[in-house]
């Protein structure tokens, strides 16, 4: 996959781009060396530094050698709690974990674990998603791992990557921000956003009878079987599991006859690719919530019909990455 | 897009907590505690007010005050403040002005940005503490409220954490910040203040002689502790009896007060004849005046310095810094030349109409003896037979005080001794004077220093005598010879004020006050007195005799560098601990590749040590057992010492042949 660097054409990121290197994204799990950490002094460490200037000049204007030791001390402090502040993020371990796929419009749950491998807290370190400016702050206990959710607004369907990430820490003094950027190798999948419309009426090549009586039929309690890891939850018998401690599915009558081909060719063709994915979309997910059996058919794609969470996924996730060079001139 | 969001560790977002409001308020009624002593009662409280007003404030939370209250109490504070000490830019009304603002900066703080500038107000403030003193003491105790300053630094910026923890991640911070310090203390390229000038008051509340005498001055300074200088003598210390330090020589008498008058400049020649010669170096304490002590006689002048007509070594400037300089002084040496006919008559000259008892006394003498070196003795021997009480609490002396002293009271301290000793000799017709300065002091046996102190001040007489020039007589100690031998506690009767430091104490409160001084002492010299050429002796010493600004510059960016390369190092290395199971596992591993095994990236410690036994049969059940060993220890549940020891023993002894 490509390597998709933020770096565009303005001034500001093609300096950074400069300043951080070609850093692409990396894979498994990145740690801070201290050469990737980052540091300046904040404002208010540069109020630290007029502070001391002044204090300087004191103490030479009263001869206090005390006030020189102190003013020393001060810049000790300062230069001190520099190291401390890169210490307090150097060596921290970024891990990515799992974002479940979502919806285009709504916001992408990534989940970045921060693993500290020291044995003491490093408190208010900021998590920061640099296009999008989601945040936390968090104390990250001694060598244990915190986990962290950037929600990321997925703006459209297909892959999308997390980007960069900045990790910020200003502890201990405050006088100076230390910081890291890291891009890893995490992304989540964007289905098209569903449009709400109804099912279509029929299908060139299918074989079914009554959508009608299909629909209706999908109530119709029939039997039980035994449960199978493809099943949905929501047609799991769980007041017979209940009772039996068996896993057991409830069947309904009418499958095999209410069969549906969500088919590209149903869509009008003044509708552009998106609105098209949009309309797919609603419908699996409108055939979904009835039980019917439903398969999908693009081009380039021929999903059977089937039914439940695994061919749900397939069909979304075939929607999700449509590619429109693969149609040729589909309609 | 979603708009960025506030940054969270930007102090300007951050609004004030009532725990950031309690360190601050705690902070700062520590570091003006000190001055809460100096400045008068209404500012220390208008200051508790205003910190109790912010406290109020953030506990019923309502509404800070509004800026325009804020500006009037800062008007009022400042009127206060020019009223209290006729001026606002000295420096006691500048430490006042200082007390307000803190009080009502508090009051238009709002975020963690306008917490942390209270933050450098407190370090400045503790600044201000060393313009009065700089003890040991003071030290340490500024030291402890940097702590809780830092202390509340660090607060700000993990809102979550414990107070505790805040004060040992501070106290880190400062232990850490200490070697800078120090390396910058030593080589930072020092410069001479001041700078500009000084506030009138900036060196007000000094204690010391000053160049008039009027009774009940020395006594006064009798009953201070504070040290006036400390010398150091190369050889053998005088006794007692050449203690004596000039000081001011007193001239002119209007019937209370004496005063020095007009000096003028003298050359410096040769001293003649003398008992011993003495070598020593001075560490003066800063009085303000233009005076050095020196033993009688001085025959050496120290650098910028000049010696008056009448036997007192000026400096060129008034010493307001400890400072240090080397002496030669020659007791009971005489400078040549005859005294001025001007300068004798001006040391017989008497008010008119003052104790015209002393005057008849003197006259009646004067009648039956005509040599003054005669009349000496007989003053000396008169005196000594009046049997003179030597008291820190002499009654009060009315119009002609030294009648009263000679022949009434007879209870003086050794400013009266002095200045009646004088005028009887004015009277008599031969020329005498007053001089101040300090007699004594005290021998730290630890560091050979001898310590004088202002309660050693002291005033004795010179008569002039044609053939011998000026003589000393100490009519303090003619009349109470305990005084100079044996010291003022021992002199005074018991229940009269005598400063603690002097008394006489038990052997272990000696020693542990000798331990005390010549630490101070110390500080005094290698802390407090740490100038342009104490750093420049310094690195002499060291092995850097000529170093410039460059130098110093150069050497002081390279260890500062060092010093932080070194405290990255260490604070990195501690960031991880590498397991000892996998540092032995890796150690066999390379033992392993060296006789030619390698393993592969992919491979596990079971594949691994099972592809290395079939390559060396004759060790390969201590490979095999290796293996097994470190996955039990680095996967397994529990992690048993016993284990881990016995690892360690099979890595360090295995050879594959």
């Amino acid at each position: 996959m490509a390597a998709q660097l933020t770096a565009g054409g303005t001034r500001r990121s093609r300096l950074g781009t400069w300043f951080y290197g070609r850093r692409t994204v990396e894979h498994g799990p990145i740690t801070l060396g201290h050469r990737r950490v980052y540091i300046m002094p904040t404002r208010i460490g540069m109020m630290f530094a007029a502070t001391l200037a002044i204090m300087l000049v004191g103490s030479i204007n009263y001869v206090l050698s005390l006030g020189f030791m102190l003013t020393f001390l001060l810049a000790g402090l300062a230069l001190a709690g520099m190291v401390h502040t890169v210490r307090n993020l150097a060596r921290l371990v970024v891990v990515s974990g799992r974002a479940e796929p979502v919806f285009a419009g709504e916001s992408a749950q990534f989940r970045l674990f921060v693993e500290n491998p020291a044995p003491w807290v490093r408190p208010a370190v900021m998590v920061r998603h640099d296009a999008s400016g989601a945040q936390t702050v968090d104390d990250i206990p001694a060598s244990a791992t915190a986990d962290v959710i950037l929600p990321v607004h997925a703006a459209r369907r297909g892959w999308l990557d997390l980007g960069r990430v900045s990790l910020e820490t200003r502890f201990p003094i405050g006088l100076f921000r230390a910081w890291s950027h890291v891009q890893p190798d995490f992304r989540c999948l964007v289905y098209p956003r569903p449009e709400k419309a109804p099912l279509p009426p029929s299908s060139p090549d299918a074989s079914f009878g009554s959508r009608q009586a299909a629909t209706q039929g999908t109530d119709d309690f029939s039997s039980l079987r035994t449960y199978q890891p493809a099943d949905s939850p929501r047609h799991v018998a769980w007041k017979a599991v209940a009772r039996t401690d068996d896993m057991l599915t409830k069947q309904f009558t009418g499958d095999a006859s209410a069969e549906l081909i969500l088919d590209w060719a149903l869509i009008p063709g003044a509708l552009d690719l998106e609105a098209k994915l949009s309309r797919l979309t609603g419908w699996v997910l409108a055939c979904e919530a009835a039980g019917l059996r439903y398969g999908l058919r693009m081009p380039g794609v021929n999903i059977p019909a089937a039914h439940g969470d695994m061919h749900r996924t397939a069909c979304l996730t075939a929607l999700a990455l449509f590619e429109p060079a693969a149609a040729p001139a589909a309609g | 897009m979603i708009a960025a969001a506030a940054h969270p560790l930007a102090p300007e977002q951050r609004a004030v907590t009532g725990r950031d409001l309690g360190w601050l308020c705690g902070c700062l009624v520590f570091v003006m505690a000190p001055h809460a002593m100096r400045v008068p009662w209404w500012l220390t409280a208008l200051s508790m007010c205003l910190f109790g007003w912010r406290v109020y404030v953030a506990m019923s939370q309502r509404r800070l005050p509004s800026v325009w209250i804020l500006v009037g109490v800062a008007l009022l504070g400042m009127l206060a403040i020019g009223l209290e000490y006729r001026t606002i830019f000295g420096r006691a009304s500048g430490i006042a002005l200082l007390m307000v603002l803190a009080g009502l900066k508090l009051l238009e703080m709002r975020t963690h940005r306008d917490a942390t500038m209270v933050v450098f107000l407190c370090y400045f403030l503790v600044l201000t503490n060393f313009l009065y003193t700089q003890s040991i003491q003071t030290a340490v105790i500024m030291f402890a409220a940097l702590v809780a300053i830092t202390g509340a630094l660090v607060s700000f910026s993990a809102p979550h954490r414990s107070s505790m923890a805040d004060l040992r991640t501070a106290g880190l911070l400062l232990v850490h910040a200490i070697p800078i310090a120090a390396v910058l203390f030593v080589l930072f390229p020092r410069v001479q203040g001041p700078l500009w000038g000084m506030p009138q008051d900036a060196y007000s509340g000094v204690t010391g002689l000053t160049d008039t005498m009027s009774p009940g001055t020395l006594s006064q300074l009798s009953v201070s502790d504070a040290i006036a200088f400390r010398a150091l003598f190369k050889g053998p210390a005088p006794s007692p009896r050449q203690l004596y330090w000039r000081g001011p020589v007193l001239w002119d008498y209007d019937g209370r007060t004496w005063r020095t008058g007009p000096r003028r400049w003298r050359t410096a020649d040769e001293v003649t004849g003398g008992e011993a010669r003495f070598e020593y170096s001075v560490v003066l304490e800063p009085h303000n005046r233009n005076w050095l002590f020196a033993l009688e006689t001085a025959a050496s002048l120290p650098p910028n310095s000049w010696l008056s007509n009448d036997g007192q070594v000026m400096s060129n400037a008034e010493i307001r810094n400890r400072m240090r300089y080397d002496m030669v002084s020659v007791a009971g040496g005489q400078r040549g030349g005859e005294e001025t006919q001007g300068s004798q008559a001006r040391a017989t000259i008497l008010p008119a109409g003052f104790n015209p008892r002393t005057l008849a006394l003197a006259q009646e003498w004067q009648r039956t003896i005509a040599d003054d070196d005669a009349m000496l003795r007989h003053a000396i021997a008169w005196l000594r037979d009046q049997r003179f009480v030597y008291t820190l609490l002499p009654p009060a002396l009315g119009r002609d005080s030294v009648d009263e002293f000679l022949f009434d009271t007879k209870r003086g301290f050794c400013e009266h001794f002095s200045s009646a000793f004088v005028v009887l000799m004015r009277a008599a017709g031969v020329p005498a004077r007053v001089v101040t300065g300090y007699q004594g002091g005290e021998f730290n046996p630890l560091d050979g220093y001898v310590t004088v102190r202002q309660a050693e001040a002291h005033a004795w007489a010179e008569v002039y005598v044609t053939a011998r020039g000026w003589v000393r007589v100490d009519p303090t100690a003619v009349s109470m010879p305990g005084r100079v031998d044996s010291g003022m506690a021992n002199s005074v009767p018991s229940g009269d004020p005598v400063p603690f430091m002097m008394r006489a104490d038990a052997a272990w409160l000696k020693s542990m006050r000798y331990n005390w001084e010549a630490l101070t002492n110390r500080w005094n010299l290698w802390v407090l007195g740490y100038n342009t050429d104490r750093q420049r002796e310094f690195l002499a010493r060291i092995g850097f005799s000529d170093a410039d600004w460059r130098n110093l510059a150069t050497m002081l960016l390279t260890t500062v560098g060092l010093i932080l390369v070194a405290l990255l190092a260490w604070s990195l290395k501690r960031l991880v601990r590498p397991d000892p199971v996998q540092q032995l596992w890796l150690a066999f591993c390379r033992k392993l590749a060296a006789a030619g095994v390698e393993r592969d990236p992919h491979e596990g410690p079971r594949d691994f040590t099972a592809r290395a036994a079939q390559r060396f049969p004759n060790v390969a059940a201590t490979i095999v057992a290796v293996g097994e060993r470190y996955i039990s220890l680095r996967y397994g549940a529990v992690r048993r010492d016993a284990e881990l020891a016995e690892l360690k023993k099979s890595v360090r002894e295995f050879r594959p042949a």
